[in-house]
């Protein structure tokens, strides 16, 4: 409530919140909100000579090559986008959590044998990786989700493990320890819970960055599939149109970029929020 | 001395195990050299010869070895769709790739600097939120949209440059400042907080009572100081500009290494796609120690660690 609060007072991060409610919404709502089917190349939704309609008229934001209605697929678009950002950033978020939390809590050989792991991890040209994996891997929804979160727990683990490290040498996880705690019950009672708002942060401001990696990965046709639609496929296919029918390229990024930098935006917030050492520092 | 070399060392490793994973990812993945090199209709013996050829029906870890071998002496392997040295194609290639991303990093130091330091100065003002919410918009935008969106306007509207190419300072400019824009909001945010906290410092408050100009203060007393975890940065990001390389080099077709690979990934030529991965890799390596190691060289403050 407290966070909510403060959140509404700052004015950006109140047009982050917004935004993301509003695609939430999209997402959710699509197949009442959406005036035409997604999939459906309608005859009408071409000129005379077979070109996409420009935005206005009975196509608010005009049609694709193909005739269907690109307001409607943005709508389903959102669709793809959260469930991506949702589910792969998860993923990426419980790694990072696990690997993290694991390795700070140990020392010695298997925390040295996770971190220089994550050291390794960070010189994978990430970006490339995911495009290798996504192209050689048969693309689909899930995949792309998975690939993306094998390239984003990194930054999380290398965090939570940085903070474990802090807590566990605390005076009271030693106390907890000498009445006599055992090991998982220090772990998930005493340092997963100080731990929350740093996963909240991270899985929030991480959300930009897969909707981003998602809209790259499918505009390089290895992400979503067409016909399912999704922000960055529907630039890919009509990338080579967009010099006579710019629309096509221009309300899909829009879409993307706010999406990205409202997740951002929030995120930001609620690292200022969360974190008490960063209160005061803007 | 023994710092630097346990640093080669670390290094070392690190481009072991990323030799490693790559070659483990590429080989266990569904996707069939043999069979993309023998094209839809070949028969199994076709396919068959050609892995065989390729060595590709030794096991895993023979191969690897004899990569490894091959590595250490320099030697990439051949391309299968090529038929050439691979560390030939991407040395062919390189020359492009890093023209393109030291433009880059030029751009976004500049934007990053100046924006960061008139946000510091003006901190809180109009100005201030104005260049924090600009920094916002750039980190969030997905390149490949900067990059359509600047040809859009640049190229077919304007027409000030060239759509595509390679060659002149003018094909330059747009893939640079693509690649540019997502770290220059990165940049302005770490240098404006720096700034801040620099001029909080005690000795800046000295400088001031001395009578110094403001110019002065923060051209030659706060901007050094404020300019350290910049250089880190730089190190750093050299990594996530080998990816943005691939999208930005496909849509302006830009003749480097990004595009190489590109088609490399399309015809699942591994080989290439193993070189360009070492290459990024070795960039980001050596990007990495040459922050940690320029570090204690302009900061004195490191050196006792």
């Amino acid at each position: 409530m407290r966070v909510l609060k403060e959140m509404l007072r700052q004015p950006a991060a109140l047009f982050g919140l917004v935004v993301v409610a509003l695609v939430v919404v999209m997402a959710i709502a699509a197949p009442w909100i959406a005036p035409f089917d997604p999939d459906n190349q309608m005859f009408d939704g071409l000129s005379l000579e077979g070109a996409p309609l420009p935005p206005g008229g009975q196509f608010l934001l005009g049609t694709d090559t193909l005739g269907r209605d690109l307001f409607s697929r943005l709508l389903y678009g959102a669709r793809t986008s959260l469930v991506i950002g949702l589910v792969a950033n998860g993923i990426a978020v419980a790694i990072g959590l696990l690997v993290g939390i694991v390795a700070g809590y140990l020392k010695g050989f298997a925390s040295n044998v996770l971190m220089r792991f994550t050291d390794l991890m960070m010189a994978f040209p990430a970006l490339l990786l995911a495009i290798v994996l996504a192209a050689l891997l048969r693309p689909s929804l899930w995949i792309v989700a998975m690939v993306i979160a094998l390239v984003n727990w990194v930054q999380v683990a290398r965090i939570v493990y940085t903070e474990t490290r802090g807590l566990s040498e605390r005076d009271f996880i030693m106390a907890e320890r000498s009445l006599g705690a055992g090991h998982l019950r220090v772990l998930f009672m005493h340092i997963l819970p100080h731990l929350v708002p740093t996963a909240i942060v991270w899985g929030t401001l991480g959300i930009a960055t897969t909707v981003l990696l998602e809209a790259t990965l499918s505009f390089l046709g290895i992400g979503v599939q067409p016909p399912q639609p999704s922000w960055g496929n529907i630039i890919f296919e009509s990338q080579s149109y967009f010099q006579a029918a710019p629309w096509l390229v221009f309300f899909p990024g829009i879409v993307i970029l706010l999406t990205a930098l409202s997740f951002n935006l929030v995120g930001d917030a609620l690292r200022d929020i969360l974190d008490p050492t960063q209160r005061g520092r803007n | 001395m023994f710092l630097v070399l346990r640093r080669l060392a670390q290094a070392f490793l690190i481009l072991l195990g990323v030799a490693a994973i790559t070659f483990v990812l590429l080989y266990a993945l569904p996707a069939d050299p043999a069979r993309m090199i023998a094209g839809r209709s070949a028969t199994a013996q076709t396919v068959a010869n050609i892995r065989h050829e390729l060595g590709l029906d030794q096991p895993l870890l023979l191969q690897f070895w004899h990569y490894l071998t091959n590595l250490l002496s320099g030697n990439l392997g051949r391309s299968y769709a090529q038929k050439t040295d691979v560390w030939t194609l991407i040395v062919a290639r390189l020359p492009a790739t890093l023209t393109l991303m030291l433009a880059g990093i030029l751009v976004e130091v500049i934007l990053g600097l100046t924006l960061g330091t008139i946000a510091a100065i003006r901190r809180g003002g109009f100005v201030d939120r104005l260049v924090m919410m600009a920094s916002f918009v750039g980190v969030s935008a997905p390149q490949f949209v900067v990059a359509l969106l600047l040809l859009y306007v640049f190229a077919v509207t304007l027409g000030w440059f060239p759509m595509s190419g390679y060659g002149t300072l003018a094909h330059v400019v747009l893939p640079a400042t693509t690649l540019g824009v997502l770290g220059a909001g990165w940049y302005a945010r770490m240098v404006r907080s720096a700034m801040i906290d620099v001029l909080n410092q005690d000795y800046v408050r000295t400088a001031r009572a001395k009578g110094l100009s403001s110019r002065r203060i923060i051209f030659r007393h706060a901007l050094p100081n404020a300019i350290l975890p910049i250089i880190a940065m730089i190190g750093i990001d050299i990594g996530q500009f080998m990816g943005g390389v691939v999208v930005v080099e496909a849509v302006y077709g830009w003749p480097g290494i990004g595009q190489l690979a590109w088609q490399a990934i399309q015809q699942v030529d591994i080989p290439i796609i193993m070189g360009v991965t070492l290459t990024s890799a070795l960039a980001i390596v050596i990007g990495n120690l040459i922050a940690d190691l320029i570090a204690p060289v302009i900061d004195p403050r490191i050196r006792t660690r």
